[in-house]
Order: structure tokens, then sequence, then C-alpha cells
């Protein structure tokens, strides 16, 4: 192997954060025109890796070669100038600005500083290239997560990478986005770019990258050609022993007879749903299934009181909702949402645990007002046990907790007090294996506690196998309804292209 | 892993965060040793007391808007909502009583920061252009009542509050003292305190807890109006003399000493104390150009470069977003 088939060379990187060692001795080697998947649990330190190469962290020992040049200076804009560019799990756009002010950001057309035309004709440009049926005037902040996501890499492109660092790429997008986006990785490849390919998705791993590195604990286990890596045997590297991946038993379904906790009747909203009807009982699990864009998110707002409901019915517990329905009316009527963005809309960071455990039950720790701390402080700590938290502080520094334990704060927050209705968002978006099994036995343990569950996953597979019954839901209604005990994902998968084929559109979605 | 862990923060702790909790305490140490050194008049009870009653209306309002600025708010209409209540508190102790207008003053005060409030969550306007509004408009206000001109309020029943003492100390050092302990137990120990905190930390995550943030939003303008009124009825009672024109400029003085204290200015993250600690730090550098004879065009130079270094050393241990 001679140096000029290395696109990137990272030999014996070490990196500490205050005393952690997150990375030790990391030696990879990033074939030119490859794709390169590492992977490992959350907190192995495949990010960390990512953002090393990408300027975003400095490796305080060993070293790291671009095309055989060293690097001395990190950071992301001398790795841009080595052609490294990064594309986040956290994605960094201007939301106020479009689409393409975005994509050609600091790269705008000009003359000695005055804008001037032609990045319309250079984005069309791009486009033949990636394909995504973007629309240029688009202000990034009306754009949900997927497409934004498309537009960072695009960024990317604008700027010729020849390295492009993506750091767990298709956890917001629907199957079909995701094979779009191997697509375009692949065309990138022939174009001799190497793709570093940070993910949790093994399926998507083994079937578009050509080599990979797994990590664990911050030490690289082993790197190898993907040609003979099965999902078991990157598991199996990943965790350090063979092990499964299973799924918790479910309790038994409620009887049809049980009150409802929430009934929806032929309910429509101005966020685009229209004929949503539903029912879900205590102790039971109901999934809705369907692609991005669906309106799986909206049913959930929509339940949760966040968003208005223009017409059809709405009970909880039997009591019709009337149009004074608020958050806080839900939540006092024991609705519970742990939303999809849990930096976002979930936690907040600049408070420790504690306080976030407590932010939605903050009644029932005060007495006139004034909070009983000692009582808060032993929820918290139950929590912390019940739901291993790491670090296991009351007080611990939430802002800094790993993905999987940020969630496990946040799933708290409605744990400590029994909901009637837990709605779940994306429980487990980019939560490494550990914490994934652990979210998914506390929401049967929920079901089995009597609490009605409402799950929405992109991961068909996750929706299924957790749930008792689900509706099949595209482009804003409900069209099936299915027992999640006989479905499987190709069934559902199949019934909503179906679906999706014969269905005059309600609004424009995105194209599939 | 957890003892790893913990080392993290400690860590972190030393860098930034000391900065930003104590660095206006040890600037605050450093000024006092080195004034004590210089002058021997500095470090008498008398002359400290002295710069504590001189500060209270400041430090209550920067008590009240450190509230404001931690729920994600920013209030400029403090320094006229000062007037208006000096005036008001001026023509009722004439007119109608005296203590019913050491009540009113307050009162007032809490109804203006009220409307603040109501028109911010009621129209989605950013606090800053409301407020910046709302100024003008209870400026005018003071100035209509008294139509333009002065009054002197030179009533024994009304001058007790900022004139009068307690043995040695102060009165109005009192009232600031519980004010301060007042909303630092409502900031640390209520559920209103924590519902401020995740307001300014995170808006949308309050929401879909189920906080009502708007009246979160309403109750910190309006305390803080509240506290402004009080320091209004403070100062005029003080002086003996209601001026429209009182409290201009107020604002900017209670908003440096809320940054100066390491309040963020993003909102999430603050402390009434460190606030007071700012109030006195300001109140420390005029002290000591007063003692050592300076030209006072440095004074606020001083406090202008201090500012930023405290502004600086909380944001280079900041990256928490």
């Amino acid at each position: 192997m001679t140096g000029t088939d290395i696109a990137v060379r990272v030999r014996g990187v070490a990196k500490s954060f205050g005393g952690t060692r997150i990375l030790d001795d990391i030696t990879i080697d990033f074939k030119k025109g490859s794709v390169h998947a590492l992977v490992g649990e959350n907190g192995a330190g495949k990010s960390s890796v990512g953002k090393i190469v990408g300027g975003y962290y400095s490796a305080d020992e060993g070293t790291v070669e671009v095309f055989g040049q060293p690097v001395t200076r990190f950071s992301p804009r001398d790795a841009l100038g080595l052609g490294i560019a990064m594309i986040h799990q956290e994605l960094q756009l201007v939301p106020e600005l479009t689409v393409l002010e975005n994509v050609f950001l600091g790269l705008e057309s000009n003359t000695r500083g005055f804008l001037c035309k032609g990045d319309l004709d250079r984005f069309h440009a791009l486009e033949e290239t990636c394909d995504f049926g973007l629309n240029p005037d688009t202000r990034i902040a009306d754009m949900r997560i997927a497409e934004r996501q498309k537009v960072e890499i695009m960024r990317a492109i604008a700027r010729d990478a020849q390295v492009i660092i993506m750091d767990e790429p298709t956890s917001s997008l629907t199957e079909d986005e995701a094979d779009r986006l191997h697509q375009l990785i692949g065309r990138l490849k022939a174009r001799d770019v190497t793709v570093i390919y940070v993910s949790h998705f093994l399926d998507h791993i083994i079937a578009n990258c050509d080599r990979v590195t797994v990590m664990r604990d911050g030490k690289v286990v082993r790197t190898d050609e993907m040609a003979g890596e099965t999902k078991q045997s990157l598991v199996d590297s990943m965790l350090g022993e063979a092990s499964e991946i299973i799924w918790p038993k479910l309790p038994a379904a409620p009887a049809r007879h049980i009150a409802r906790v929430v009934q929806m009747e032929n309910v429509a909203t101005e966020t685009g749903l229209r004929d949503i009807s539903l029912q879900v009982r205590p102790g039971e699990i109901v999934g809705l299934i369907g692609l991005v864009g669906s309106g799986r998110s909206e049913v959930a707002r929509a339940l949760f009181g966040a968003d208005r409901i223009s017409e059809g019915t709405y009970s909880i517990m039997g009591v019709q909702q009337d149009s004074r329905l608020s958050v806080t009316r839900a939540v006092a009527q024991g609705i519970a949402l742990v939303p999809e963005d849990r930096r976002k809309q979930g936690l907040v960071l600049t408070q420790v645990t504690r306080p976030n455990v407590s932010l939605a039950s903050l009644g029932s720790i005060a007495s006139f007002g004034f909070i009983n701390k000692t009582r808060e402080r032993e929820r918290t700590q139950r929590m912390i046990e019940h739901f291993g938290i790491v670090p296991a502080m009351v007080d611990g520094e939430v802002a800094f907790y790993s993905g999987g334990n940020q969630q496990k704060v946040l799933l708290s927050k409605w744990a400590v007090e029994k909901p009637r209705l837990l709605i779940l968002d994306e429980p487990s978006r980019g939560v490494d294996i550990g914490a994934r099994q652990r979210i998914h036995e506390f929401i049967v343990e929920m079901a089995a506690d009597g609490v009605a569950v409402l799950l929405i996953s992109s991961e068909l597979e996750e929706v299924i196998n957790l749930s008792h019954r689900g509706y099949l839901m595209d482009d804003g209604r409900i069209f099936a309804e299915a027992n999640c005990r006989t479905l499987t994902v190709e069934d559902a998968l199949n019934r909503i292209f179906r679906e999706q084929g014969s269905a005059p559109r309600n609004k424009e979605v995105t194209q599939l | 892993m957890s003892t790893a862990q913990t080392n993290t923060r400690s860590n972190r702790m030393s860098v930034g965060d000391f900065a930003r909790e104590y660095g206006v305490l040890v600037i605050i140490g450093v000024l006092l040793i080195g004034l004590s050194l210089i002058s021997e008049n500095f470090l008498t009870a008398r002359n400290l007391l002295n710069i504590l009653n001189q500060s209270a209306p400041l430090a209550i309002i920067a008590c009240a808007l450190t509230l404001v600025i931690i729920g994600g708010g920013f209030d400029l209409s403090t320094g006229a909502i000062f007037g208006v209540a000096s005036v008001s508190a001026g023509w009722i102790a004439i007119n109608v009583d005296p203590y019913l207008a050491i009540f009113a003053g307050p009162l007032i005060g809490l109804l203006l920061g009220a409307v603040n409030g109501i028109i911010i969550t009621g129209f989605g306007v950013h606090s800053f252009l409301v407020t910046l509004a709302t100024s003008l408009v209870y400026r005018g206000i003071a100035i209509l009542v008294t139509d333009g001109s002065l009054i002197p309020v030179r009533i024994a029943e009304f001058s007790w509050l900022g004139r009068g003492r307690i043995g040695m100390v102060n009165i109005a050092v009192i009232v600031l003292l519980a004010f301060m302990v007042i909303f630092m137990i409502l900031l640390n120990r209520t559920t209103f305190g924590r519902r401020v905190y995740a307001v300014g930390g995170n808006e949308e995550a309050a929401i879909l807890s189920g906080i009502r943030t708007n009246l979160v939003k309403i109750m910190t303008f309006s305390l803080c109006g509240m506290a402004a009124g009080l320091a209004g009825v403070i100062a005029v009672s003080r002086i003996s003399m209601a001026e429209p024109q009182a409290g201009t400029g107020m604002e900017f003085e209670a908003i440096a000493a809320v940054i100066l204290g390491g309040t963020s200015i993003m909102g999430g993250a603050g402390a009434v104390w460190r606030s007071v600690a700012g109030v006195l730090l300001m109140a420390l550098i005029n002290n000591g150009f007063n003692i050592l004879n300076v030209n006072p065009f440095f004074k606020d130079l001083t406090t202008g470069v201090i500012i930023v270094i405290a502004v600086a050393l909380a944001a280079s241990g900041s990256r928490r977003r």
C-alpha cells in the first residue's frame, strides 16, 4: 500500500477531555475513494475520530496525515482547506437563509465583494450530481431535519471536498431517502471522494461501505474489508462478546372493552392531518407506522395539545376536549410527550440532571410553591438507578452526557410520575445499543404498569416489534390499522408504497 | 467511569465556571484590600454601610432584573418605571397619605411591569423592543404626572424609608437585604424559580413539560417592575424630591451589574446574589475614585473595562451549547 492510496492516515492518536481519555492509540488508514465505516456503541469514540479528522478536535498525541501532508493545525476551516468536510449529527446551517444561500455560504459568486448572479446555475449543476430535488429558495427554518441534511451534503460537495465525514447521516432519513443518500455516496466514490461514514445503522453500513473500523471504549478493535461481515459479527466486536439483538417481550394486550385513554374521531389539523381516528387503551403500545413526513409527529403534537384541532373530536379519559386544550392542560390530564429532538425540545441543557428530571412534575414535590429538595434528590437518584444513567450524579451536567444518557434523563422526566398516555417520538434515535435496549425495556415496563403508549420511530423494525397494534400512516392520514404481532417490516413498507401509488396527494411531499 | 466523569466536571469548573461563579467576588476582594491599603478612611463601617446604602435602589432592581434575564428576557424600562414610581409616590405622599405612597410605588411598578410582560407574550415581540418602547411611554407618563416640574416631599412619615436607621444600619440597607434574600429563595427554592430557569434555558422544552411559559415571563417582568417601583420610592424618600427624570440611565447600570455578576445574557443560568455583588463592585469603583480623587472621566472607563473582562472570562469558560 503506497502513501498515495491513502486519503487520511491516522497514527496513534489519543484525545482526553479533562482527565477522561476518550480516544486511545487510534490508528486507521482511510483509503482514497473508499467508503469507510466507523461503528461502535455511543461513547466508543467513533464520532470523536470523525471530529479529529474534521478538525473539530485537536489530537493530544499521534499524527494525522491528509494526502501525505501532516496536519499541524486543527480547525474546521483548516480541514476544509485540505478538502475535508464534516456533516454533523447536529446540523450546522443558518436557519434564516435559503437553501441556495446556505449551500454557497462563504463562496457566493461575487465581483470584488458584490454579490452577482451565477449561484443558481451552480446550484443546478450541483443538483445534477446530488439529485435531491431541493428548492433553492426554501428557507432552512421551514425544512424538516431530513431535508436539512441534504443541504449540508450539498454544501460539502460545493466546496469540492475530497473527504466527507458523515456523522449519523441516515438517522433522520426514511429508508427511501437513505437509499438515495447511498446512491449519492456511490457517485461520490466514483469521483474518487473518500467517505468516512459514522453510523449506528448496521444494515446501511454493511450494504454501502467498503471497509469498516469497529471501535470500543475509545480504542480500535479491528479494521477490515466489509466483505464477509454480518450484523452479528459487527455487533459482537462492538460489544466485545457475543450477543443478540433481542426485543423485550410485550405484556398481554388489554381487552377490547377496556376504557380508552385517548380517542380521536375524524380529526383534522392545520398542520396537514386529516381524518385521523385512533384510540389507545391503558397497557397498550400503539405504533404509528409511516415514513418521515407522513404526519406521525403531527399526530403526537395534536394529542399533546401543541397543535390546534380544527375538525373532529378528541377525548382524554372519556372527557371531550375543546379548543382551550393546551399543552399545560394535556399534561395536567396525564399526557406526556418525549419529543424527537432531545437537545432542542427536551432538555434544559443549562441545568443539571435534577431539575431536568423534575421539570414536568414540580407540583408533586412542592408544597406552597417551595420545592422539597430532599425528596427531589431521592426521586432523581431513584431514576438514575432505574435507568442506569452514567455519570450517576444527581447534579450531573446533562449538557456533557452522551446521547443515550441524555435520552434516559429525558425519559426520567416522564417516568417519575406515571403518565396516562406516554407518547415517544423517536425514543432511540442516536443512542448506543445498551441504552437502546434499556429504553425498549422501559417502554414495555410502562405498558405493563398500565400506561398507554404511543410509539413513533423511523425504524419500522422498532415500532413493529414493540407495539401491539399499529396505525399505518401516509400523507397526513391513517389509512389502515394492523396487528403488529403478525405484521412484518416488508408488509408494512409494501402497504405504504401501494397507498402512495394509489391515493391522490394531499400536499407536496418529498418525492419518493 | 463515573469517577472519570467527575474529574471532567471538576476540571471544567476550575477554568470557566469558577470565573463565572466567583470572578466578581475576587475582583471585589482585590478592590477591598487595595482601597483599604491606600486609604484609611475606606475600611470603616460607616463608609461601607454608606456604599451599601447608596447602592440599595440599584441593587434592588438588579435582583429582580436577574430573574428577567435568567428567564431569557431583557428589561430596558426599569429606569422609566423608577421615574413613574418616584413622581407618583411623591404626589400621593403629599396629596393623599405618605404610608400609602410607600406601597403605591411598588404597586404601580408591578402594574407597568405586567403591561410589559403582557405585550411581550401577547404579541410575541422581543422584550428588548417592547421595553425600549414602553420606557419612552412610561417616561412620558412621569413627565405628564408632574407637568415636568419637581415635587418636594418633606414629610417625616415618608422619608424614614430612605433616611432612617435602626442602630447604625440604614433602613434602606435592611430593605435591600430582605429583598435579596426573598429573591434568592424565590429563584432557588420554589417551583416558580425552577420554571424561570427552564423558560430561559429551553423554552420549547418548558412548553412541552406543561409549563405556562407566558405566565412565567409576565411574572418576571411584573416583579422587575415592582422592584423598580420600590427603588424609586426609596430614592424619593431619601432626597425628599420627586423628579420625572429620576432613574434615567439606571436600566443600563442594572443590566451591567447583572452581567458583571455572571448571569448569562442568553438566559437559563445566573444567580441573584451575584447581581448584588455586581452592583457593589460598581459602587466600590465609584467610591475608590472619590477617595483617591482621580479624574472622574476614568471612572466609567474603568467600569466598562472591568465589565468587558468579566464577560470575556465568563464566555471563555462556558461553551455549553
